[in-house]
């Protein structure tokens, strides 16, 4: 344990000695975070491509237009969007330390998380009894991966959300408790955006 | 928990670890983590390779009967898939693991129970894909084969239920699901410690071209594995419930395979080159003793590859035929693509050119990559030609052209980073004669096996067959490349038996600094402590140590600190979330395997998967909450 005294230079602690230091400036867990959803958008590409090219293709119904409620699906589309409105807030709260207020938001985003599975669950199983099956045709099969893919994200942002604001009551997270949700904000948004795509395509596409 | 025992007499530390069991399974220190990755991929890499053995045995003589051909269409598919997902894959990831943090000046990796989680997700994927020739000895135990034999791109609809009953596809689509999610988060990891965690002073041009070539991959590795994941999950959906995706009768489309799989494809050959390029590009100018010549060149076209990388898939597709205009566009962009490897090779011949070279076995190896790469690059810009191409496509040319940029291109490269990083990895040198004669022996060898290749192609022998007929003029060709195999495969066992050795610890202990290099992992000592870096260093230039050592630059080394280096720097400590973790992911994704119905929705079938997936998901949970719970990150 002994160090001969020309060695000895003293300890420098640097900037870059401590846990938090970013050559990039972006936090570590941000800016992984960045890249996978970078990534997380090839997903969601190649399900859309997917989707793209069997549009119009099904050999046998129903088509998209025999099962559709456009007005049905939209009021759970603005749910979802209202809902990027309250992890904003959220955010919000946890930055500057108004816990109560990131608490109560946690929660209403992930309420209006659920509901958009509990509609989404509502119209798979309405368009479950109109014959739209994952087997019957193509439509089926990519209609329900695509969107059934993407209600995952959705469910796992739900619970997410949920264990969030556990760990934020609990304390159990240890350095900067804002950046966690704000991570957490970065995916409900990514969810939501990819969401807005998907509608258009699915959706409106068809009565345009 | 393990300890590590840190004695500091001088400027030399004895570093006595923990070397039980429990230490390594629970370990999450880049190094360590690194070595299990270089273990474990070179096992499969010798497994692969016995395959091939016996793929080249049956292609000896014409109408041999050694195989059946079942049998082929199994060994060759696990060759491939063997080689290139659990060897080359993985041999770069434990370069990646080892070296980033040194080349860069960091302690760890960011994440570094991620790291430990992506090692054993890894390994549960890649046993589970070697478990059907454990299984296969069991007689009885299945009617169909069980062993993957769709070849290593699998084409739809030759996967679907209806052609390949049984498990094999099962295997093999489930098993590259497990290990594409290894690299996945292994990729996040990566991207974010070299942006940040360079030392002060290591802007990005200072970072070394391993590191920079290492990056590019990790990006290739983000956005190249959801396209095979996706295609993979759609080609699940078919078999297990039914999906018509890649079903024509049903308006599905088998062309959207092709395009999912070489999307991912072809930036996989680059995942396979580019850590071989950022290996020699190290070794090269080290043994030269000279800086890297334009090694911005070199880091722009790897980045140039990488951009490109993701235009040119479709020049897989040429015979498919989609059209003029689309197979003009692939030939274009293919040939673009040519340009920028162009100019890593002759940046390696100018970095050679007027230096005193020394010819150590990594320098050998490195050297001879360039040459064999070289060749394959020229074939492969042949068959950028379509016209060309419709020859070439599915015969023999086309495995000569990608076993010249793979063996003696990647794993030339792998193996000069084994003979020039070993020593810093485990602190003994690999002996240089018995290198020396791999190298040698390897080089024939791969020559005879692989040259002959590309005139069984133009004399039209497709690959993939499990025998010929005599009187076509094959014969001689195929007798010598099974010759070369055989000798090929001495090559590797020599060094196979050196680095055994060394890992029994034979061999002349390894200097600090051996090949007198110039970034900072050779300022280290040997072993390297746990911690790497007492202080972290400041950069003032892209070579500092060399800097230091003979430029008379700042030394890179904040200097020693005069206590026990424990109490000044805070590592992370062992975990063993990360294995129960990937344990628990492996399993979830296993539970696919149980929800098959033949290609119909089975309904039964699919509750069972839904249970034990439900199992697995809830103690993954678990598993991550403690994980979380556990966050060594000061508060
Ligand atoms: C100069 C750069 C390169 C060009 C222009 C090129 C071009 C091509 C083309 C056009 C094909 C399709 C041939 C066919 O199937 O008919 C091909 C196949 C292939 N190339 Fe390359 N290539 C290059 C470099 C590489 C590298 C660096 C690797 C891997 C390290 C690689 C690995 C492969 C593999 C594995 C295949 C065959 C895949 C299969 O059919 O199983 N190539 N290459
Ligand atoms: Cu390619």
């Amino acid at each position: 344990m002994s160090a001969t005294a020309e060695h000895h230079h003293g300890i420098t602690t640097t900037d870059a000695e401590s846990h938090h230091y970013a050559a990039l400036g972006v936090e570590h867990l941000k800016l992984a975070f960045w890249i996978f959803l970078g990534s997380d958008c090839f997903f969601f590409g190649s399900l859309i491509g997917m989707y793209m090219s069997y549009r119009g293709k099904s050999l046998v119904g129903p088509y998209p237009l025999d099962v559709f409620d456009v007005n049905i699906t939209s009021i759970s589309t603005f749910i979802l969007l209202m809902s990027s409105f309250t992890m904003v807030l959220a955010v919000l709260g946890a930055k500057t330390g108004r816990r109560g207020m990131c608490l109560t938001f946690l929660l209403v985003t992930a309420a209006c998380g659920a509901s958009f599975v509990g509609f989404q669950i509502y119209e798979f199983n309405h368009f479950f009894h109109e014959g739209l099956t994952l087997q019957g045709n193509l439509f089926g099969s990519s209609f329900y991966t695509l969107t059934g893919f993407h209600g995952t994200h959705v469910a796992i942002g739900v619970l997410w959300l949920l264990l969030q604001a556990v760990w934020y009551t609990q304390g159990w997270i240890r350095g900067d408790e804002g950046l966690m949700v704000e991570v957490t904000g970065l995916y409900w948004h990514f969810v939501d955006i990819v969401w807005i795509v998907i509608f258009t395509i699915i959706y409106l596409l068809e009565y345009t | 928990m393990a300890t590590d025992v840190q004695v500091q007499t001088g400027t030399e530390v004895h570093h006595e670890e923990d070397n039980s069991l429990w230490s390594w399974i629970t370990t999450v220190d880049h190094k360590r983590i690194g070595k299990l990755y270089l273990v474990s991929a070179f096992l499969f890499f010798l497994f692969g390779g016995i395959e091939a053995l016996l793929v080249r045995a049956q292609l000896t003589v014409p109408n041999a009967g050694f195989l059946s051909a079942q049998t082929y269409n199994e060994l060759f598919t696990m060759h491939a898939t063997t080689m290139i997902f659990l060897g080359v894959m993985p041999l770069s990831a434990a370069f990646f693991n080892f070296l980033i943090p040194l080349q860069i000046g960091a302690r760890d990796v960011v994440f570094p129970r991620l790291n430990a989680f992506s090692y054993w997700v890894f390994l549960f994927g890649a046993i589970f894909i070697q478990l059907p020739f454990v299984l296969n000895l069991v007689p009885g135990l299945f009617d169909a084969p069980v062993v993957p034999d769709g070849g290593w791109f699998g084409y739809a609809n030759q996967t679907s239920a209806k052609f390949s009953v049984g498990l094999s596809i099962d295997f093999w689509m489930i098993g590259l699901q497990i290990i594409g999610l290894a690299s996945l988060a292994a990729s996040f990891n990566f991207i974010t410690t070299i942006l940040n965690l360079r030392a002060p002073g290591m802007s990005l041009f200072r970072v070394p071209v391993f590191t920079w070539m290492a990056m590019v991959v990790n990006f290739l590795l983000a956005m190249s594995l959801p396209m095979i994941t996706i295609g993979l999950v759609l080609l699940m959906f078919d078999r297990n419930y039914g999906t018509n995706f890649y079903s024509p009768e049903r308006g599905g489309d088998p062309l959207l395979w092709q395009h999912l799989f070489w999307l991912f494809g072809h930036p996989e050959v680059y995942i396979l080159i580019l850590p071989a390029m950022g290996i020699v590009s190290e070794v090269l100018p080290t043994v030269s003793k000279k800086p890297l010549f334009g090694a911005p060149f070199v880091i722009f076209s790897g980045i140039l590859i990488g951009f490109i990388g993701f235009g040119v898939w479709s020049h897989h597709m040429f015979t498919v035929g989609l059209g003029p205009v689309a197979d003009a566009a692939f030939s274009i962009t293919t040939m673009i693509i040519a340009v920028p490897t162009a100019v890593k090779i002759f940046n390696w011949l100018a970095t050679m050119w007027g230096g005193r070279i020394v010819f150590n076995t990594a320098a050998l190896f490195s050297i001879s990559f360039v040459g064999l790469f070289t060749i394959g690059g020229l074939s492969g810009v042949m068959h950028a030609s379509p016209p060309v191409d419709l020859q070439h496509q599915d015969s023999y040319f086309v495995v000569a052209h990608f076993h010249y940029v793979l063996f003696g291109g990647a794993i030339f490269g792998l193996f000069s980073g084994i003979y020039f990083y070993w020593p810093k990895m485990f602190g003994v040198m690999l002996d240089e004669r018995m290198g020396k004669a791999s190298w040698l022996i390897m080089f024939i060898g791969m020559n005879l096996t692989f040259f002959p290749m590309h005139f069984l192609g133009a004399q039209g022998m497709p690959r993939r067959y499990y025998t010929y007929d005599p009187g076509l003029n094959w014969e001689l060709w195929n007798l010598v490349a099974t010759i070369g195999a055989f000798i090929l495969a001495l090559g590797v066992l020599i060094t196979t038996i050196a680095m055994i050795r060394g890992l029994l610890g034979q061999g002349e202990k390894a200097p600090a600094d051996p090949w007198d290099g110039a970034t900072l992992e050779w300022s280290l000592p040997t072993p390297v402590p746990h911690f790497n870096f007492q202080t972290v260093p400041t950069v003032h230039s892209d070579r500092p140590f060399w800097d230091e050592k003979h430029e008379g630059g700042p030394p890179v080394s904040q200097g020693k600190i005069n206590e026990d280096p424990h109490k000044h720097v805070e590592m992370p400590p062992p975990s063993f979330w990360p294995i129960i973790a990937a344990f628990c992911v492996g399993m979830t994704i296993t539970g696919f395997m149980l929800g098959g119905g033949g290609g119909e929705f089975n309904g039964g079938n699919f509750l069972n998967q839904v249970i034990f997936q439900g199992v697995f998901a809830i103690a993954l949970l678990v598993s991550l909450l403690m994980w979380i719970k556990e966050d060594p990150t000061p508060r």
